[in-house]
């Protein structure tokens, strides 16, 4: 397993860099409507923004951000290792490949309806380039109260010690927004992605955080579709996680072989259903939620269990 | 996109993969001319995307010409599992001497394309421990990695060759047509050692369509899915008779399943996507509004960003033109919730604080 896949040190560093806390970040696509409303929001949340691409229309500006032609121009006039993608599906291949070849070690890649084979494609060279990827059809990551790349509302997150990994945007929210109410802040809320294929998987997430002294507990928010909740749940017994974990998956009312939504939530037999995620839970000690407003409850007991 | 049998075939035969002659028919007549021209026995097949057709007698076969009319009149009228075929394919029965099993799939785990391969055909692959798996690379299957299967296979009775030659073009058929799966269960081996293609199930990731203008003819979507995916929404219609929409895959499902565990039932899941703002709303309520059955509107609304009160205004537009007639439970989280209270009063809609409120009215008043 890979350890070096830090994301603090990407998002945030450490307290000696220059730039703790205000690492650069790029936007693909921030000229583009859903790119320019996210780039204002995640600059006011904190974010370091400090460039943005969009091709012709390089040597404009973007509320005083430069806009650059290509990635090679922006990373190089800006030295960043981030980059939030927010460019249209069919384009999302290219600007990926832009950005890896330019130095890029961090996508947020936050399109939705990106074909199953460019994601592969873009995950099989991040790896050569030794880079990493969120997402796609991420709503992105944050860490509350420092910054946050993606498309994320600020008001549902406060800091603490829970990690939040969410295979869907919304719930994310949701979820998190009941856990600040009952005061577990957190310390990231990261988008796994709604689609079959994720940059980042449940496991590699997970592994992430197994040895940070500053998170406590972890909520996983999955759903209906794939194995990713049985391979976590084989991952959590074998390796021993060392912190408390909670579930939520949603869809167990779906019906079988349609596709609920997100490209990744959709039932084939028991290949992928609630029922089977739900088991292999429980076999790994993990409460799972009926409703996201159960989540702090169950939380509460199980750090209170394990308090005792 | 999941493909039909014949249309899954029809894919199979441009890459050079023998299936049996066949047409497609949709009435007495036609199934009548089909099968003088095949030659008796024929077999019936029910055009269905839904799995298990085999167990469901949505296939028979016909020995002579007397059994045909009867046994189309019952396959042409029979939903499995909710669901009327679309046309009936009527084949050529051919002689078999063995069944094989082969399959290409996105491997979610693994991130990558498996082939799964055995000597037992015709049975689900679920329940067959002779197998072979393998992880192909996104250029597509070698001829190695094919002739290893069929070595560890041990295949009787045919050449590697067919099996690797077999192999490749499904291969070939995966990695160009974008599909996620590509299933053929059985292949037939013939007596004379060559390999036949019996059933197709091919499914196309629904994404890379822009790049498939080819694909285009075999999509079969409903009136109510065209309007709702022209409009950026997603729509999957269920059984029930309420409503239910908000913002996120992930959060309707959620909606979907207590609604489920409050006794009620709900009638279609809608996520019309991030960034409401009155039109979406009042484009939601239309689609709603076209589906006969809903008795009640749940809209669940996680917002932040959202001003609630546009909302509330698209409800209250929605009712003023006669768009919609039945009352409408919401729970919107964001700005200006209180104006937004004040604005629904007296109409049909009612919001309310948390979302297990909302569905402890509509499951109430609905039921």
């Amino acid at each position: 397993m890979d350890q070096e896949y830090d994301i603090f040190e990407l998002l945030v560093g450490r307290d000696e860099d220059e730039d703790y806390k205000k690492k650069p970040v790029i936007i693909q696509g921030i000229t583009g409507s859903f790119g320019s409303t996210h780039s204002r929001l995640m600059t006011a949340y904190g974010t370091n923004i400090v460039a943005g691409v969009t091709p012709g229309k390089g040597g404009q500006t973007f509320e005083g951000i430069p806009v650059f032609d290509n990635m090679a121009e922006a990373v190089k006039s800006t030295g960043a290792k981030i980059s939030g993608m927010f460019v249209p599906a069919p384009f999302f291949l290219n600007a990926a490949k832009d950005a890896l070849d330019s130095g890029i070690k961090l996508l947020v890649a936050v399109p939705e309806h990106v074909p199953i084979r460019d994601s592969i494609k873009v995950l099989e060279y991040a790896k050569t380039k030794g880079a990493k990827m969120v997402g796609p059809n991420t709503p992105g990551v944050i860490v509350p109260q420092v910054m946050k790349v993606g498309i994320m509302p600020a008001q549902p997150f406060e800091a603490g010690d829970t990690v939040v990994f969410s295979r869907s945007g919304t719930l994310m929210y949701e979820v998190s927004y009941n856990l600040t109410k009952s005061g577990f802040g957190q310390r990231l809320c990261f988008g796994i992605g709604g689609d079959p294929i994720n940059g980042t998987n449940l496991i590699e997430a997970f592994n992430m955080i197994r040895n940070k002294d500053d998170v406590r507990s972890v909520v996983v928010v999955g759903e209906i579709g794939g194995d990713a909740e049985e391979l976590l749940a084989d991952y959590l017994i074998e390796t021993r996680f060392p912190k408390a974990v909670i579930a939520y998956i949603a869809g167990r009312a779906a019906p079988k072989e349609k596709r609920m939504g997100h490209a990744g939530a959709i039932v084939y037999g028991n290949y992928g259903s609630a029922e089977s995620k739900f088991m292999k839970f429980e076999k790994a000690g993990v409460p799972v939620a009926k409703r996201p407003a159960e989540v702090p409850k169950l939380l509460a007991q199980k750090l209170h269990l394990q308090a005792d | 996109m999941r493909l039909l049998e014949f249309q899954g075939k029809e894919l199979f035969s441009q890459y050079g993969i023998s299936v049996p002659a066949a047409s497609l028919v949709n009435s007495r007549d036609e199934a009548i001319q089909a099968a003088t021209k095949l030659g008796y026995p024929v077999v019936l097949k029910s055009q269905l995307t839904v799995g298990g057709r085999g167990k469901a007698g949505a296939i028979l076969k016909c020995k002579n010409a007397s059994e045909l009319l009867p046994k189309f009149d019952d396959l042409i009228n029979k939903e499995v599992k909710g669901e009327l075929p679309r046309g009936i394919l009527v084949e050529e029965v051919v002689d078999i001497k063995n069944e094989l099993y082969l399959s290409f799939f996105l491997n979610r785990s693994r991130r990558c394309y498996s082939l799964i391969a055995s000597a037992e055909g015709g049975i689900e692959i679920e329940s067959v421990d002779n197998k072979v798996i393998f992880d192909i690379p996104l250029e597509g299957l070698s001829p190695e990695i094919a002739e290893g299967a069929a070595r560890k296979l041990g295949l009787k009775g045919i050449t590697p060759t067919a099996f690797v030659d077999f192999t490749m073009k499904l291969s070939k058929l995966v990695m160009e047509e974008e599909a996620e799966l590509a299933e053929v269960n059985p292949i037939a081996m013939l007596s004379d050692g060559s390999l036949m293609a019996l059933d197709a199930k091919v499914i196309i990731d629904d994404n890379a369509m822009f790049r498939h203008a080819e694909l285009k003819k075999y999509e079969h979507i409903s009136e109510l899915e065209e309007q709702a995916g022209k409009s950026g929404f997603s729509l999957v219609e269920l059984d029930g008779n309420i409503a239910i929409i908000g913002n996120g895959a992930g959060l309707v499902m959620s909606t979907v399943d207590m609604v489920t565990d409050a006794g009620g039932k709900a009638g279609c899941f809608l996520d019309f996507g991030g960034g409401a703002t009155t039109e979406t709303i009042y484009e939601a309520l239309t689609v709603i509004s076209k589906i006969r059955r809903i008795r009640g509107i749940l809209v669940n609304l996680f917002g932040g960003i959202v001003k609630t009160n546009l909302v509330a205004q698209a409800i209250l537009d929605a009712y003023k033109n006669n768009l919609i007639d039945v009352p409408l439970f919401a729970r919107i989280t964001g700005a200006e919730s209180e104006k937004a209270k004040a604005m629904l009063a007296g109409s049909q809609a009612k919001l309310y604080d948390t979302v297990e409120e909302a569905i402890h009215e509509v499951v109430n008043q609905v039921s």
